[in-house]
């Protein structure tokens, strides 16, 4: 019997009926849900790991181990994890393994829309990409045999609209499988030079067995309507063909993307007068038509930016355009903001307030970047907001200006080796670590702070201020508070920005959306005292707004975190 | 049967319990379905878009411009914002309800007043209700999803007892009772026209 099944999920049925042990990964849109999905299962080990680079090392030493094992990721986490990446090709699995990643064509929650597809051809690993759900949990379990048969792990990429639509699935039974017995194989396993050179060797060697059965993989299929157009594509633009071609064109569907096919393309070349190259962000399909020595029709029509669809093949290949109505009147956007009662909110009036410049890190508080707040000046990649920080104050000195900012499981992924390097290299910057005990963003995970892991077993207590002191942070310069107390965290911040020392100050409020933090009753208004100055408008509330003359405050989205309390000279709130 | 349904509105509102429900519908039917979602933006108060779409065999999981036979929405504003995507033909069934954007909240925009009537002035069928007050009526406006998928059951193209079997299957069943009244209520609001 069918049911509707996430992408997401669907890989992780995939994962439990493929018999595997193991999963390690780090949360991150769109892939976060295979990981949770994986954790319920009785039958699988499956941990939040601190940053991609740990859990994918996690998943090569189970695999080692001799239990098939997972790590999932988006694509900027393969930028994290590549340096064991590259190492596993070499190494060879024992029992699969699997690494997942999920792109993000159209950047719906992510700072680029890198194609991972380039991974796989310079880490030199296979890569498979289904097109719907049913595939994610096919694909899943081919993935694991091309690993142990080719013995090399296997990058299994999705996308945002395969990851997060919901298709019909026929589930399976799960295979238990045995642990295979340790043997020593130094060669194999230790990567000094004399040993990586041979595995080089072999690595090669099993991209041409690779390429061989790219050729004839039930992944790659074609589907002949005797037309005068073939395309070739891959995952989720196949769909948007179908929808766009319908029998007008025939197809050639990889669902292997490394190594890529040469005789399948060429015979199906040979049998259309025009072939089109239909693939999201880069020209890695049509790059190697063309290596070939095809002529095809690629991104000389078609976009390298942004997410494909239906609409835009119609339009660039058909040259059909929509018929449609809009109103007249200008549509404000609607941009995402952060939550009533959110403990970063007080934190970003304040810096503004202050006039700090703020180097800015990767969470729920990059929307303090949102107008009114308007508090960041920079956001690159995670851990980035110290690091970055500490190189600009190097060269402009000020660093009574600056304050770098910083989430909790964000600091645990990447901010720890950032202040290591403030304290060791002489640096004077001072960190604010938001520690809102959840990882947030990406759908509340549990991290290395927060005391719980992912199949909600406790963990030890670690706790921040021990950690930033045996970093080397002094311990009166480690300051602790609730952001929702204007006063006391103005007076902090500025205390600690005008030291002259690596100072870290502690941000600390549970975020408003956990169900243990306890709702206040909504804040109201004295109309009788409000006169309209919208001060209380400077936080960016969204519960807040100012009707004719008086503020508004709606009752069934405020939590009464009090914040517009402070705000207010008249005491109206 | 074959029919593309956009449901759109406000983070944190019910649109994707709303699409659980109508492809669940769309299963119990015997029919293919791609229900796509955007998460993460859900509960931070941006605007949401899921696309579910029902025939014999579907490939896209995305709707777009002049694609729509029904945008189902949550929020008068949406409703105008993703009109484009309706196509010439198609109805919208919209919530009246308002909620601020945070450029209008910080008075850098205005909402736009009489969208409803503008749509219609273009000649879009356009059918607004008070969603959450019919929902309060029957027992709960937190129950005003279901609701506006009972106002829209007829234009939704599913049978009517698979699509109230598949609200059941889908709610919080403590509180099964009260959004079946909702659903209930409601077809009987849209049939009053």
């Amino acid at each position: 019997m069918k049911t509707l099944l996430l992408g997401n999920e669907s890989v992780a049925r995939g994962l439990y009926e493929a018999g595997v042990r193991f999963v390690s990964s780090y949360p991150g849109t769109p892939s976060t849900e295979i990981t949770e999905f994986a954790a319920t299962y009785p039958e699988i080990y499956a941990e939040w790991a601190p940053n991609e680079k740990v859990a994918l090392e996690g998943a090569l030493g189970a695999a080692i181990g001799g239990g098939r094992s997972f790590c999932g990721m988006k694509h900027v986490g393969l930028n994290v994890a590549a340096d064991p990446l590259f190492v596993t090709a070499y190494t060879g699995v024992g029992a699969g393994m699997v690494i997942g990643v999920a792109d993000d064509p159209g950047m719906h929650s992510s700072q680029n829309e890198q194609d991972s597809r380039h991974y796989a051809i310079a880490a030199k690993l296979p890569m498979v990409e289904p097109a719907n759900s049913a595939e994610c949990r096919a694909y899943t379990k081919i993935a694991y045999e091309i690993s142990e048969r080719f013995d090399t792990p296997v990058i299994l990429r999705l996308t945002t609209r395969v990851s997060h639509s919901r298709s019909p699935v026929e589930a399976g039974e799960r295979v238990e499988r045995e642990i295979a017995p340790y043997v020593k194989e130094p060669g194999k396993h230790v990567m000094m030079p004399a040993n990586a050179k041979k595995r080089h060797v072999v690595v090669e060697e099993h991209l041409a067995a690779l390429a061989e059965y790219a050729e004839t993989t039930e992944l790659n299929t074609v589907e002949e309507n005797g037309t005068p157009v073939g395309i070739i594509t891959a995952g989720n633009c196949y769909n948007y063909a179908k929808e766009a071609f319908g029998k007008n064109a025939s197809y050639l569907k990889l669902g292997l993307l490394n190594p890529l096919p040469k005789k399948l393309i060429e015979d199906f070349a040979a049998k259309h007068e025009r072939l089109i190259v239909i693939e999201e962000l880069d020209p890695v399909i049509e790059n190697h038509c063309r290596a070939l020595g095809l002529k095809v029709t690629g991104k000389d029509v078609l976009p390298l930016c942004d997410e494909y669809s239906e609409e835009l093949l119609r339009s660039r290949l058909l040259g059909i355009e929509p018929d449609y109505a809009e109103v007249g009147a200008a549509i404000p956007a609607r941009p995402p903001v952060l939550c009533p009662g959110c403990p970063h909110r007080g934190v970003f009036y304040t810096l503004a307030k202050l006039k700090l410049r703020v180097s800015g890190d990767i969470g729920c508080y990059t929307l303090g970047a949102v107008p009114p707040l308007s508090a960041i000046d920079s956001v690159y990649c995670m851990g980035a907001s110290i690091s970055s920080l500490h190189g600009t104050a190097k060269v402009r000195g000020e660093e009574d200006r600056y304050v770098a900012v910083i989430g909790d499981s964000t600091f645990m992924h990447s901010g720890l080796t950032g202040l290591v390097n403030v304290v060791y290299n002489g640096g004077n910057t001072t960190t604010l670590i938001l520690d809102n005990s959840i990882t947030g963003m990406t759908g509340h995970q549990d991290n290395p702070l927060t005391g719980k892991t992912l199949k909600g077993d406790p963990a030890p207590n670690l706790s921040l201020e021990d950690i930033c002191a045996s970093l080397g942070v002094a311990r009166e310069h480690i300051r602790a508070v609730d952001p929702n107390n204007l006063e006391e965290l103005e007076k902090i911040v500025k205390e600690e920005v005008g030291a002259s020392c690596p100072s870290v100050v502690i941000c600390r409020r549970p975020c408003a959306l956990l169900k243990s933090v306890k709702k206040n009753p909504p804040i109201q208004v004295d109309w009788d005292k409000c006169v309209g100055c919208k001060n209380c408008m400077k936080i960016g509330c969204p519960c807040i707004s100012v009707t004719g003359k008086k503020a508004t405050i709606d009752q069934s989205m405020c939590v009464g975190c009090g914040l517009c309390e402070q705000m207010c000279r008249f005491g109206a709130l | 049967m074959k029919k593309n349904i956009m449901i759109v509105g406000v983070g944190g509102q019910g649109t994707l319990l709303a699409s659980k429900i109508l492809g669940r519908a769309a299963m119990d039917s015997g029919l293919d379905v791609k229900v796509s979602e955007v998460h993460g933006m859900s509960q931070r108060g941006g605007s949401v878009v899921t696309y579910v779409r029902v025939g014999d065999e579907v490939y896209s999981p995305v709707i777009g411009k002049g694609d729509a036979d029904v945008i189902l929405s949550f929020e008068i504003l949406e409703a105008a914002r993703w009109l484009p995507h309706l196509k010439p033909g198609g109805t919208i069934v919209t919530s009246t309800q308002e909620i601020n954007p945070m450029p209008v909240i910080t008075g850098a925009a205005e909402y736009p007043a009489g969208l409803a009537e503008d749509m219609k002035a273009l000649g879009v069928d356009v059918r607004a209700y008070d969603a959450p007050a019919i929902a309060a009526e029957a027992g709960s406006a937190r129950a005003s999803n279901v609701a506006l998928i009972g106002l829209a059951a007829d234009v939704l193209g599913f049978d009517l007892d698979v699509l109230r079997a598949a609200v059941a299957a889908c709610v919080p069943q403590k509180a099964l009772d009260v959004n079946l009244r909702a659903f209930d209520s409601a077809i009987g609001y849209a049939a009053k026209g």
